[in-house]
């Protein structure tokens, strides 16, 4: 069928090792290859993607004339653009060039030689049949906005705005705590090097705050983003927090003269275990150092709300504050949600995780027991600045004296909700690792004994190793066993009034009783509970286990399938903050590499309108999602916008004159690898 | 110089092709003028053997009509495609299988069946079918052996052009004389009308709005249709926009949707494939039920988007049909 | 009719079609090679960027030039790259797979399945599990039922041209127009 003519196809089969030549008899396929129409030469060789293997194509479309070209190797998501630059380099369209899957698709999957290779040979046949009917197309350079929205304002989004804000990039970081810093803030020291974490974090959240290339939006959302790679127009919500920002000079006096005289609300930042006045500022090195109010508690609010859900004034509070605030009058009680909309080019995502909720595990008795802790309450408790000033006391029993007691043992429990089929399947990564410093750091603070129940202990990072053999000789007890439960029903006298771990000890074969005074969980990491969400924000995609899914697990770990937008930190999987400040770096230089070169390209597989055939139905009109097709009114025809277009075809695919036409993924083309596919006879049976 | 010759001949078909070349009225009069007619059985008398008896390829053309059911209209077919330079499938039938391809939707037993035993009109208790052969009074008469499959006339013969419609326009009709008496033929295969769809000519087309997306579909008989918009903005399924012009939209001039008798464009393998296609994707329900909803008033999709074109659909007929014996 | 009949070649295996969305389902195929997850040799994949770019036209196409099932794969509902290009591979489907059976396809022979880029073992199963069917259900063989309707037109123009041929040559026959069979390759 309408066939061009002086079609010279040099078609090449990769071995890739063995990894496709153990599964698919490679020469065969070549020697198959090489009897149809227009192949001129037909060759198998070892690695088609090395220099060399690359060297071959650019040399026999010399010698040979070829003017098309099939490559039959791995995925094309992999390795069609090296392929596409080989065959561009000597001189021939690139988009001339077809790529085979024959490993991901085929040698990986299949068990059965014979017939893996009869498959390679139908594909490799769809293509042949197919690059016939290739045509030169250009390639669409596209403008990148030079500046960048960073989301998430822990370290992995800190350290990636600095970084681009340093090398003169103008960044948007949005934040939707009232605060940046994210989890680090929160912790007390920082493993294995035990350096504390505020004295490394607090200078580079200073940095965000002052840098003229980043404007922070903390206490914001981002609510709605359109356009694609280079061209994002973003909306971002910012929360009332009923302070002018640009007033506060976070003097904090509105705090001290609140009509509540002392704090009464849940501070969440301390993990409830301190409380906050209903004007507050987070923590003492807040950043953005702007105080904000909650209007759930504040007596200058109603407690109901208007039907929209926003907070009405009720005006019945004395307004000690704005008293305090005086001339710079920064408190303004009728403040609303604003949205603003953005430009820019590239996108990180950095929202981190959440823990574990320890109360899906009852038998550790979380919320039962009120000496059972999680690590980030015990984070809170070890820190100089937390609610306790750093001394660590229990929850429940007090001395005689009647202060609060001090744990004199401490158990940690391992694994909460990691590599457990009941709740996760994956190491969390860093609780052997903070469970160990926390060991250190309680043992440092209340010399108690220590016991770290654990399954296996997981050091493979710089120093990790080492700090467990220093954690052995400090004395930290080590029993190798899954806590079977949490339980205050004592069995013996000692273990009056104390919390009893059931264990099974796997190294010594028995079960243990082991009383403590005190429990911490060292609960794993979780995507964020609105991960789905913001997943559908930026049109990424989320792994089985919710973690945002990165382009591919080793060569692009940082890039998502979405062009412009890019992962860093814990939103991606469970990491420590080495790996998530590399991360961050890593999602940083992709996008700088993106803005320096100032365009992206665009893959020219847009569709048009062949305007002689269009009757000017208007059934495309409706069905493009980015109003790339209009109507000329005057011709009565219907015509696309090619800059518009991002090439999904679906308006072709319902063409009912079949007057549209993808480039790349014409009606033809794709006939002709399904007629390619299923060429020959039926495939022979696997032997039985 | 003698006139050249062409001949007219029918197989499965209602007669409404014949009326179009009657229809032509006066121009009938400068056809005959400038042609032999050698062969038209609804208006002359010519027998086979004077057909047989022709030089192959003495006719200039034959126009043939209707769809290929049985053995004779084969066996015509065959001779008249030897016979003539031209073998033009007049009419949808022999274009695209027609209304009477719909029964490739049944098996021949079913459609024997049927006629000869269970159609309310039917009286024959000894439940005669038409045999091939049979024995009368020392005699054995024969008659056409009733295929298993009804056909367009290109899948019997090799066609030159095709003039599609049900019937075809005298317009079509004429033009296409003339472009074999001047010889200034498109290429072979060519449908010999414009290869762009309807909607192009339809005087609706300017009533239909951008933002279509259909929450229900009404059939023809199922409202009183404004004679001013397009149907499908009216909840009507029109296959206007998947076949090709041709017709001056003579349906929708009468209020009437278009049912899709010209076919598809040169760019579409399979027309209600991509009828559907378009329909379809142009609903506005989401959600599997919605979507059900919608389509219910689609009730039977081959007879809506294969009404004139079932032996040309990619699958040719219900698949599952037997075709050894019955 | 079922058609695992008889006549069944012994060495018979289905081949299907499958034509998977660029973003979703290739990528989940991938993933799934990535993987070494085993599944049965008998799907074809066709990349296209979207499911809202596969046109009815193709599952037909596929289905008669001798595919013994298609499957279409797209992203989740709302997932869609392009938005919503699922939506309408989902409406066609709904009206294709009722026409179909009409036209006596039996339905696990064209499935339509939504597999995300992180679902590699859903590309194993979805693939096992209609290979599994299939081969309960059959081949389909248009093309052979093609050519196997055809054979009363072929035997007719046989019989005509040995009749033509006993009566002798016809002076003015020129070259024969295409042969009955040359329309049935």
């Amino acid at each position: 069928m309408n066939r061009p003519n002086d079609i010279r196809i040099g078609f090449y089969v990769c071995h890739c090792g063995h990894n496709i030549a153990a599964m698919v008899d490679c020469p065969a396929v070549a020697q198959y290859v090489g009897t149809l129409p227009g192949v001129v030469l037909s060759r198998d060789y070892k690695y088609m993607c090395s220099d060399p293997g690359q060297e071959l194509i650019r040399q026999d479309i010399r010698e040979f004339g070829l003017n098309r070209v099939v490559v039959a190797s791995c995925s094309p998501l992999l390795h069609e653009q090296t392929f596409r630059s080989a065959v561009e380099a000597a001189g021939l369209n690139p988009f001339y060039f077809h790529m085979v899957n024959i490993r991901e698709h085929n040698s990986w999957v299949h068990t059965d030689r014979i017939r893996a290779t009869e498959k390679a040979r139908a594909l490799a046949r769809a293509a042949i049949e197919r690059v016939v009917h290739h045509k030169p197309l250009e390639i669409v350079k596209v403008p990148i906005h030079p500046d960048v929205l960073v989301v998430g304002g822990g370290i992995a989004g800190i350290h990636a705005a600095l970084t681009l804000a340093n090398a003169g990039k103008k960044v948007y970081l949005v934040e939707r705590e009232p605060s940046i810093g994210g989890h680090m803030a929160k912790f007390d020291k920082t493993f294995p090097t035990l350096d504390c974490a505020a004295c490394i974090l607090t200078p580079k959240m200073s940095e965000v705050g002052s840098h003229p290339n980043i404007t922070l939006w903390s206490y914001s959302e981002v609510v709605k983003v359109d356009g694609f790679v280079g061209n994002y127009t973003v909306q971002v919500k910012r929360k009332a927090r009923y302070i002018h920002e640009d007033l506060c000079t976070g003097c904090q006096d509105c705090i001290a003269h609140c009509v509540y005289k002392e704090p009464k609300f849940e501070d969440l930042f301390n993990e409830g275990l301190g409380k906050r006045k209903p004007v507050y500022i987070p923590f003492p090195q807040a950043t953005p150092q702007v105080v904000l109010i909650d209007p759930e508690v504040c007596l200058n609010f109603k407690r109901n709300k208007n039907p929209d859900g926003t907070p009405i004034v009720s005006d019945k509070c004395k307004k000690t504050c704005v008293e305090a605030c005086g001339e710079k009058r920064a408190i303004d009680f009728t403040q609303k949600d604003e949205i603003r909309e953005i430009k820019v080019g590239t996108i990180l995502v950095c929202t981190g995780f959440k823990t574990f909720d320890a109360r899906r595990v009852p038998a550790y008795g979380y919320g039962i027991y009120p000496n059972v802790y999680t690590a980030l309450e015990v984070e809170r408790l070890v820190n100089a600045s937390g609610p306790t000033g750093g001394e660590v006391l229990l929850r429940e029993g007090k001395n005689p004296d009647g202060t609060p007691r001090k744990p004199r043992s401490i158990g940690i429990i391992h694994c909460v909700g990691s590599r457990d089929k009941k709740t996760n399947l994956w190491c969390s990564r860093v609780c052997c690792m903070y469970s160990m410093k926390l060991a250190h750091l309680l043992k440092e603070h209340t010399g108690a004994e220590i016991y770290n129940f654990y399954i296996d202990i997981r050091t493979p990072g710089k120093g990790y190793e080492e700090f467990y053999n220093k954690l052995l000789e400090e004395g930290t007890h080590f029993i190798r066993g899954r806590v079977g439960e949490v339980t205050d029903w004592a069995m013996t006298p000692e273990e009056e009034g104390k919390l009893v771990i059931r264990v099974e000890d796997t190294l010594a074969g028995v079960v243990r009783r082991i009383p403590v005074d005190m429990v911490v969980l060292a609960t794993g990491l979780e995507p964020q509970a609105d991960a789905p969400e913001v997943r559908r924000l930026f049109n990424m995609s989320c792994g089985g286990d919710g973690w945002f899914l990165e382009r591919h697990p080793k060569l692009a770990p940082v890039n998502t399938f979405t062009d412009g937008v890019f992962l860093a930190g814990c939103c991606q999987g469970p990491k420590d903050i080495p790996d998530t400040v590399a991360q961050a770096g890593a999602a940083a230089a992709e996008a700088l590499a993106l803005i320096d070169r100032g365009y992206v390209e665009q893959e020219p597989n847009t569709a048009y309108i062949l305007e002689q055939e269009c009757s000017g139905c208007k059934s495309c009109l409706p069905l493009c999602p980015y109003t790339a097709i209009l109507f000329d009114e005057g011709r009565q025809k219907a015509y696309i916008n090619e800059a518009l277009c991002k090439g999904c075809g679906t308006c072709v695919g319902s063409c009912p004159s079949g007057s549209i036409v993808q480039k790349l993924f014409e009606d033809q083309e794709i006939f002709s690898e399904i007629a390619g596919v299923l060429a020959g006879e039926p495939a022979p049976a696997e032997p039985s | 110089m003698p006139k050249p010759r062409v001949a007219f001949y029918w197989c499965a078909s209602c007669g409404g092709c014949e009326e179009t070349v009657v229809d032509l009225a006066e121009d009938i009069l400068g056809v005959v003028e400038k042609v032999d007619i050698a062969l038209w059985p609804v208006a002359l008398d010519f027998k086979y053997k004077d057909v047989a008896a022709l030089p192959d390829q003495s006719l200039l053309a034959t126009l043939l009509n209707g769809a290929i059911r049985t053995s004779e209209q084969e066996e015509m077919a065959v001779l008249l495609r030897r016979k003539s330079r031209y073998l033009i499938a007049y009419g949808a039938c022999a274009h695209l299988g027609g209304i009477p391809a719909l029964a490739n939707q049944f098996s021949r037993e079913q459609v024997l069946r049927f006629n000869y035993e269970d159609a309310p009109s039917v009286v024959n208790e000894s439940r005669t079918r038409p045999q091939v052969h049979c024995e009368d009074q020392g005699r054995t008469p024969h008659l056409p052996e009733f295929r298993h499959v009804v056909r367009a006339l290109d899948q019997v013969v090799d066609v030159d052009f095709y003039i599609p419609g049900c019937p075809p326009t005298p317009n079509l009709t004429r033009a296409a004389f003339d472009a074999l008496l001047s010889g200034k033929l498109p290429p072979k295969g060519s449908v010999l009308a414009p290869d762009i769809a309807l909607c192009d000519e339809c005087p609706r087309k300017a009533s239909k709005p951008t933002n279509v997306a259909f929450t229900e579909f009404k059939r023809p008989h199922q409202g009183l249709w404004d004679a001013g918009q397009c149907f499908l903005a009216q909840g009507v399924v029109c296959l206007g926009p998947a076949t090709r012009s041709g017709c001056g939209a003579a349906c929708p001039r009468g209020n009437m949707p278009c049912t899709g008798c010209f076919g598809p464009t040169s760019r579409v393998r399979d027309q209600g494939a991509k009828m559907l296609s378009s329909l379809c994707a142009n609903l506005a329900a989401r959600d599997e039920e919605g979507i059900q909803r919608a389509l219910a008033g689609i009730p039977d999709p081959v007879g809506t988007f294969y009404r004139y074109g079932l032996a040309k659909c990619l699958l040719r007929r219900k698949v599952s049909l037997p075709t050894n014996g019955d | 009719m079922n058609t695992a009949s008889a006549s069944v070649p012994r060495d018979w295996s289905p081949r299907i079609v499958a034509f998977f969305c660029n973003w979703c389902t290739y990528t989940a195929a991938d993933l799934a090679g990535v993987s070494r997850l085993k599944y049965a040799p008998n799907v074809r994949i066709i990349r296209l960027m979207c499911s809202g770019r596969v046109d009815p036209q193709f599952v037909l196409d596929a289905l008669s030039r001798g595919a013994d099932g298609v499957l279409i794969g797209g992203c989740h509902p709302g997932d869609c790259h392009y938005v919503e290009g699922n939506y309408k591979m989902l409406r066609r489907y709904q009206l294709l797979k009722r026409m179909l059976a009409d036209l006596g396809i039996e339905e696990p022979r064209v499935r339509l399945e939504w597999i995300s880029a992180a679902e590699g073992e859903k590309v194993q199963r979805v693939i096992n599990e209609m290979t599994e069917q299939i081969k309960a259900l059959g081949p389909l063989a248009l093309p052979q039922k093609f050519a196997e309707w055809d054979r009363e037109v072929i035997a007719l123009a046989r019989e005509l041209r040995a009749r033509d041929a006993a009566a002798g040559p016809c002076p003015d026959r020129a070259a024969p127009a295409q042969p009955v069979e040359a329309l049935h390759a």
